[in-house]
């Protein structure tokens, strides 16, 4: 089988923050009626979490369940296990309407790390999301755009955001964190 | 800039995170329909100034359609609902009217 590499093998970049590519994440997208208890027992047998609240998302280091829409969830797991999280999921869901697929090699994982105020500021300068402590905090996923391309962020901590997005669009994205996180640009927004 | 709250997943975000879908609450005329309703269906739309309603999609969110009611001349959003209603609950009637008193959009007032 062929080595399976990341969209910028794990390319990084030292700024007012520091931005880095996550390298290859295994991501399932799970469809299906998010309050069911079959749904709800399969995330939980599969990830050890539970269904998060909407908007919101649930997890810690590398093993995350986010909520994307009233029907979707993000799952995100170790690039190694994910064909077994996938069987699984299917295996648990298979008596009701559901889709579970792996999305792993689709898609592109950013993390911006550094000063917690600058972390928000990099995203602020680039997605039309409200930042500020109060109005976002760890524990919130929220889907949105980052300048032309789809994005989902949240923060881990106060001091760092992951981002995910379209693997297609990974060197944009990039490029663009790195052009929000270039030395001198900081405007203290948060600070 | 219109700021919409989507009815889906509760964020409220400004308007280049949604892409706009027209006319809200056309009533198909398919097969079989005369030529003059299908005409309707396809091209008759109301550019009102003031109270109007529109679908959208949450297009860089969670990707769902929904409803919006607004005010095309000072951008007001009188509120959003979901997509699966053939016509305006009653409840944003009701804030439509304490703003905007004697106002009508098709066959709805």
């Amino acid at each position: 089988m062929s080595e399976a590499v990341s969209a910028l093998k794990g390319a990084s970049f030292d700024g007012i923050v520091t931005v880095e590519e996550m390298g290859l994440q295994g991501m399932i997208t799970l469809r299906g009626d998010l309050a069911s208890p079959e749904m709800k027992k399969a995330v939980k047998d599969a990830t050890g979490l539970n269904v998060p609240e909407q908007g919101h998302i649930a997890g810690e280091g590398g093993n995350w369940v986010a909520w994307m829409s009233p029907d979707e969830l993000l799952l995100i797991v170790a690039y190694e296990s994910v064909s077994d999280t996938e069987a699984s999921l299917r295996d648990a869901l298979s008596k009701v309407h559901h889709l579970a697929v792996n999305v792993s090699d689709t898609r592109a994982m950013f993390r911006l790390s550094g000063n917690g105020a600058l972390v928000r500021e990099a995203i602020a300068k680039l997605c039309p999301v409200d930042m500020r402590t109060e109005a976002f905090a760890p524990g919130q996923f929220r889907r949105s755009r980052m300048a032309q391309v789809p994005a989902a962020i949240w923060m881990p901590d106060e001091s760092s955001v992951q981002v995910v997005c379209f693997r297609s669009v990974a060197e944009y994205a990039f490029n663009l964190l790195k052009g929000a996180a270039a030395p001198g640009s900081e405007v203290s927004l948060f600070s | 800039m219109l700021i919409l709250t989507c009815p889906c997943c509760g964020v409220t975000a400004e308007e280049t995170e949604f892409h706009g879908g027209g006319e809200a609450h056309i009533k198909r005329f398919g097969p079989g329909s005369s030529d003059e309703d299908f005409h309707g269906y396809l091209f008759e739309k109301v550019n009102p100034k003031g109270v109007h309603f529109e679908r959208w999609r949450h297009a860089n969110g969670c990707g769902k359609w929904f409803h919006a009611a607004r005010c095309t001349v000072t951008l007001e959003v009188f509120g959003t609902y979901s997509a699966q209603t053939t016509e305006p609950p009653q409840d944003i009637k009701d804030k439509i009217s304490a703003k905007r008193p004697g106002w009508s959009w098709r066959e709805f007032a």
